[in-house]
């Protein structure tokens, strides 16, 4: 709807469980920018952030649900477009 | 291969399976009541639903996963909280002075969590779909959780601390902390699909990014390991909350095309209603923390400007939704909102439960960097003034007691929106009477319902009216139940006092 494609964005805490879930956000979505506050870290990107669960696992070394998803995210700008066992997509939608 | 028969072999099922059996299969039609019966509360809003079912929550959460994530959350909040209060933490913050951002806290906000709690289960009931009625479960136990793990959290400065006893009472009846408590006492007497609109879209979704996250990043600069665990943990539900929100407000706008107006007018006096409750928080973020983390403008161009109008309301435009009347206004007052505030504290923190204290030349400099246009122009020559006076031996407190708003309860002492130097008032008639309120957005609230916002609790009324302990100072603060020395000048408090006691006897470094 409007000239310039929107940014969506996650904020996540800062830890070293968190540490391996933004390296494989950053992975799948190149255009990603992060920004570091005091405890957070809040990650944006134009349009969308997928967060794909085989990358996280591949990162962290072990198996990942994407449920545990909730253990990390502190907030967001934009919607749930899906979260299901492999995949989980923040878009706005119109 | 035996021994691989032997294990047990049942798979769960996919994520949106059990999902959608918990949130479809488990339901059924009464059939020994009517649904009107058995919902009576999901139609004299004038909002219209055709199928309940098309609610999806986008989590997908179901019981198992809930109270399984929830516990791993609890776990790691209490590990931290035993550790800091086994190493002594509370002598490694910032300064005293920092506790009466988290006073604010206990006394304004822990409550409205007990109370949206009682709302939320209310929900969890009368709502029609299954689906809704669930996640508005979820929530209610939630909000009981971050009502709990505050009060666990703060309860071990309250060893140390003045002014952390009795903020349950004081939420009932301290002045300042009347705006929050009005405003959840608003959402819980509407409807609740208005109640969806206020507490879960406006606030949660809106505005709760402004209270949290600055909040908690505030804690995590000066020091304040635990509140910035609780607030963490918290605000990992709040996103499940602020999703509840959003999928309301879609739900209800792609039910019925006559839902439409009812939600604008619902978005355009929660907005309102949310963000002038807020202004709490501005006041915190720019005179409160040691060590300042972000300011309000900066948080609110962020969180809300870029964030909310930048994102959001672009997509609700699809359905015909136009960002908040009065937003303008909030968004002019951005570089004065915590200055005229944290000014009225400053002013009347005899009367407070927590103390104030005029900024310092280091603090004085960042603000006037934050505030380029309106800080070195309107507000330090009054701290200055402050100063002078202080360092004289005074202290200015406002001799009397100040008019309330109607409707958000907050001292008169905002500024008109083209002008800083003038208050702004606005004056309304009802039977007969004459009702004030602080700007238009609060005097465009009142207007729309005025039956309900002259039954507004007002502090200042109370004390006058004889019902707040006594016709004195000292007696209105015993009914408040705040003691000596929690209240007024920081300098020189009890708190300040303790503070630098417990720091004398420190031999510091081999420098």
């Amino acid at each position: 709807m409007s000239p310039t494609v929107r940014q969506v964005g996650i904020d996540i805490q800062e830890s070293e469980d968190n540490r391996a879930l933004i390296e494989a956000i950053k992975a799948d979505n190149p255009d990603l920018t992060i920004r570091h506050m005091p405890g957070l870290v809040k990650l944006q990107s134009a349009g969308q952030i997928v967060i794909n669960r085989q990358t996280v696992e591949e990162k962290l070394g072990r198996d990942w649900e994407t449920g545990e998803f909730q253990l990390a995210i502190v907030s967001y700008a934009g919607n749930f477009a899906e979260w299901d066992d492999d995949q989980i997509i923040v878009k706005w939608e119109h | 291969m035996t021994i691989e028969a032997a294990k047990p072999t049942r798979k769960k099922l996919p994520l949106k399976e059990r999902y959608a059996r918990l949130t479809r299969d488990l339901d059924w039609e009464p059939s020994y009541v009517s649904r009107e019966e058995l919902f009576p509360y999901t139609r004299y809003e004038g909002i219209k639903i055709h199928d309940w079912d098309g609610w999806q929550d986008p989590f997908r959460l179901t019981v198992d996963a809930y109270y399984k994530y929830q516990a791993e959350k609890d776990k790691r909040l209490y590990a931290v909280l035993d550790s800091f209060a086994q190493g002594q933490g509370h002598l490694t913050l910032s300064d005293a002075s920092y506790f009466n951002a988290i006073k604010l806290f206990i006394q304004g906000v822990t409550p409205l969590e007990y109370a949206a709690h009682r709302h939320f289960a209310f929900l969890a009931r009368h709502l029609e779909g299954p689906a809704p009625r669930f996640a508005a479960l979820c929530q209610s136990i939630d909000e009981l959780r971050h009502c709990q793990t505050q009060i666990h959290t703060i309860s071990n400065y309250n060893k140390y601390y003045g002014g952390f006893h009795s903020w349950s009472k004081m939420h009932d009846r301290v002045w300042y902390l009347s705006v929050p408590k009005s405003l959840l006492d608003d959402a819980m007497a509407a409807g609740p699909f208005e109640f969806l609109i206020s507490i879960s879209f406006s606030f949660e979704y809106l505005l709760t990014n402004l209270l949290f996250v600055p909040f908690m990043s505030g804690a995590s600069f000066n020091g304040d390991l635990p509140t910035m665990s609780f607030g963490f943990s918290a605000q990992s539900d709040e996103s499940r909350h602020m999703t509840l929100g959003l999928e309301a407000i879609k739900f209800l706008l792609e039910q019925d095309e006559g839902n439409v107006p009812i939600i604008q007018d619902w978005i355009d006096k929660w907005f309102w209603r949310a963000y002038r409750m807020s202004a709490l928080v501005a006041a915190m973020m720019d005179y409160m923390l040691p060590k300042p983390v972000m300011s309000w403008k900066e948080a609110f161009e962020l969180y809300f400007e870029e964030q909310m109008l930048g994102g959001l309301f672009p997509d609700l435009a699809y359905y015909g939704i136009n960002p908040p009347r009065h937003v303008d206004d909030a968004i002019a007052e951005k570089d004065r909102l915590s200055h005229e505030v944290y000014r009225i504290l400053h002013n009347f923190s005899f009367a407070a439960a927590l103390t104030t204290h005029t900024p310092n030349d280091t603090h004085m400099e960042w603000l006037s960097q934050q505030y380029p246009d309106t800080f070195d122009r309107y507000y330090r020559p009054v701290w200055n003034k402050h100063r002078r006076i202080e360092e004289a031996g005074g202290r200015v407190f406002f001799q009397g007691l100040p008019q309330l708003c109607q409707v958000c309860q907050v001292p008169m002492a905002f500024s008109e929106v083209s002008d800083p130097t003038r208050i702004s008032l606005r004056r309304s008639e009802f039977r007969g009477e004459a009702f004030h309120t602080c700007s238009d957005g609060c005097k465009w609230i009142f207007d729309r319902e005025p039956e309900k916002y002259v039954q507004a609790w007002l502090p200042v009324h109370q004390i006058y009216q004889g019902n707040c302990g006594g016709a004195t100072i000292p007696e209105v603060l015993a009914w408040y139940g705040i003691q000596d020395g929690e209240n007024g000048e920081y300098r020189g408090s009890a708190d300040q006092l303790a503070w630098a006691a417990w720091h004398a006897d420190e031999t510091g470094t081999a420098k």
